[in-house]
């Protein structure tokens, strides 16, 4: 550190202290304010420490039935994580020759990240909508609707997760090195003895990172959901109903819950990067070790 | 012949990804489009050409003169919370991407404090909105501490459920989204020039004005693209910070589309899309966005 520190690097040290303490204060907040005791309203001070607004939770007194949505979400969340993982890396695998129709992916992709949520969601729900009213007038018999969680809903969330995927594999593949993928070549390794021996656990850290980006943001997902998910809600979409209604602190408990489930989520990925990092370096460059 | 293959090869790789944007991005894209020019009433949608659902929307815009017309007066006002939300993202972005890129010198550290600012862009937006109600709210912490100081005798009732707290929450979420391309502009900065600059005599505001924001542009524009487009389409921020009771963009499409009035949301939603497409490409122009990835 020999050097010493200069004075705009102390005020944008505080700057950034301050930055962090406005992203993570409020949230901490509403951790605290979740074990409010059972006279507690939704603001400081507390008034005494329980675990009641969890357990209201969890008998699903008073509010809609979370148990359902909780587990909803999760599934709906693993569903789109594997499918971001595998989608993206494939079609990441693509990019790294030319293909017919890679610019036209690229933009799409590009284009689904920033459209404006409600727009897709809008669209989505046009589209389910107008093939129900196609099959019924087509007199398919007893034809409800294809909405639902794991058809317009599933779709809603990839348009959002899968950008996301392609992007991280773009960062992974502009820092690799091609020359290992032509040794694997010249060593006599056909393309998929390539990928899975030398090119696969070179990019497993950022592929789980993928994954990460692939749950989060589906566990959370809510303008994009809003219109396109059909008769069941998700968790965020139960959370966003009740803002307007709750008045105690139960919203708190649940929302602790919620959070607590994205920290896990979070923070086993980052663990299981770490590790498969540490190991890398442990193996050094001899990444296909796998293969005998 | 082996090129071809290849070729072969890498649509099959992406046919998968592509297929799903085809099936939930571009076909229902193309539906909003077809069904904003279809006609209406109270419960269904009629498949027959009618441009209500534009006169709908535009309804008093001509007849109401001088006075503003409601979707004239939405857009203004979505625009304000855009560009308020847009120049706050930007500043804090900036700073945070500054220091992050140039003052944490060692890798670890800037991994970590990286993460630090990701790691609630990981965690739900809308515990994150709620999260204001404790601290903002009319017996909140602010409230409290200032009529506490003897600051205030009434507690100030625009802290919560206004713009203050719409824009507020929006920069609370989104400022990651100009934080992440800013910094990643920045780390690419050779640092020589940096210190070539300093070693010819500038100052650091000079060098930061003539070399850092420069060659952080594309950085900027990339954050610039994804917090406008956000904050134009947004209706769950403005509904829950503002209480139901704000305007927006998004919130129209929303509430055409509670009242079951397909076409007229579809409409809504070419009028928004045209608006951003706008906003976008001048941005565009001034950095080809492939580049930099």
């Amino acid at each position: 550190m020999g050097e010493k520190r200069s004075r705009s690097f102390y005020f944008l040290a505080a700057f950034f202290v301050a930055y962090v303490l406005f992203l993570y204060g409020p949230m901490f907040a509403i951790y605290i304010l979740s074990f409010q005791g059972p006279d507690g309203g939704l603001t400081f001070p507390m008034n005494g420490t329980s675990l009641v607004w969890f357990g209201k939770v969890f008998s699903g007194g008073g509010i809609v039935d979370i148990g359902a949505a909780f587990k909803r979400s999760l599934r709906l969340g693993l569903v789109v994580m594997i499918l971001t993982v595998v989608l993206s890396v494939s079609a990441g695998m693509a990019f790294r020759k030319s293909f017919r129709g890679a610019t036209v992916l690229f933009y799409t992709a590009i284009a689904s990240l920033i459209m404006p949520s409600i727009i897709t969601s809008l669209g989505i729900a046009l589209e389910f909508r107008l093939f129900d009213d196609f099959m019924i007038k087509h007199g398919v018999e007893g034809w409800t609707t294809a909405m639902g969680l794991f058809t317009s809903g599933l779709g809603a969330h990839l348009t959002w997760t899968l950008p996301f995927g392609l992007l991280i594999m773009f960062a992974i593949f502009n820092r690799f090195d091609g020359r290992l993928e032509e040794a694997a070549r010249d060593l006599g390794a056909t393309p998929w003895q390539t990928f899975r021996h030398v090119v696969l656990p070179i990019i497993l850290p950022s592929v789980v990172g993928i994954g990460l980006f692939g749950f989060t943001l589906s566990w959370d997902e809510l303008a994009r959901s809003s219109q396109a998910i059909g008769s069941v809600n998700t968790l965020p979409l139960e959370l966003q109903g009740l803002t307007t209604t709750v008045t105690k602190p139960d919203i708190y408990a649940l929302g602790t819950l919620t959070s607590a489930v994205s920290f896990l989520v979070i923070f086993s990925a980052l663990i299981v990067i770490l590790v498969l990092q540490a190991r890398q370096r442990r193996h050094g460059s001899d990444a296909g070790k796998g293969m005998v | 012949m082996m090129q071809k293959r290849k070729s072969f090869v890498g649509v099959l790789q992406a046919a998968p990804m592509m297929l799903v944007f085809a099936l939930f991005f571009l076909l229902p894209l193309a539906f909003v489009t077809i069904v904003s020019a279809w006609d209406y009433n109270e419960y269904e949608m009629i498949p027959a050409f009618s441009l209500r659902g534009y006169s709908d929307t535009f309804e008093g815009c001509i007849s109401g003169l001088p006075d503003l017309c409601t979707i004239l007066k939405t857009y203004l006002k979505t625009l304000k919370l855009c560009l308020l939300t847009w120049s706050l993202t930007l500043v804090i972005g900036f700073t945070v991407a500054y220091f992050l890129a140039f003052h944490v010198r060692s890798k670890t550290w800037q991994i970590v404090l990286t993460l630090l600012c990701t790691i609630p862009f990981w965690t739900s937006n809308v515990i994150r909105m709620i999260a204001w109600i404790p601290l903002l709210g009319r017996n909140g912490l602010v409230n409290k501490g200032l009529a506490g100081a003897g600051l205030i005798q009434q507690p100030l009732e625009w802290l919560l459920f206004s713009e203050f707290s719409v824009v507020l929450a929006l920069v609370h979420l989104f400022t990651f989204f100009m934080v992440v391309p800013i910094f990643n502009s920045m780390i690419r900065i050779d640092k020589r020039l940096i210190e070539a600059a300093y070693d010819a005599g500038a100052t650091g505001w000079q060098t930061l004005v003539n070399i850092v924001i420069p060659l952080s542009k594309p950085g900027i524009v990339i954050g610039s693209i994804f917090v406008i487009t956000i904050v134009m389409g947004d209706f769950v921020t403005v509904g829950v910070m503002g209480g139901q009771q704000i305007a927006s963009a998004g919130k129209i499409i929303e509430s055409r589309l509670n009242a079951l009035q397909f076409p007229a949301a579809a409409a809504n939603a070419v009028i928004l899309l045209g608006i951003t497409i706008l906003i976008i490409s001048s941005l565009t122009r001034i950095v080809d966005i492939r580049k930099e990835l």
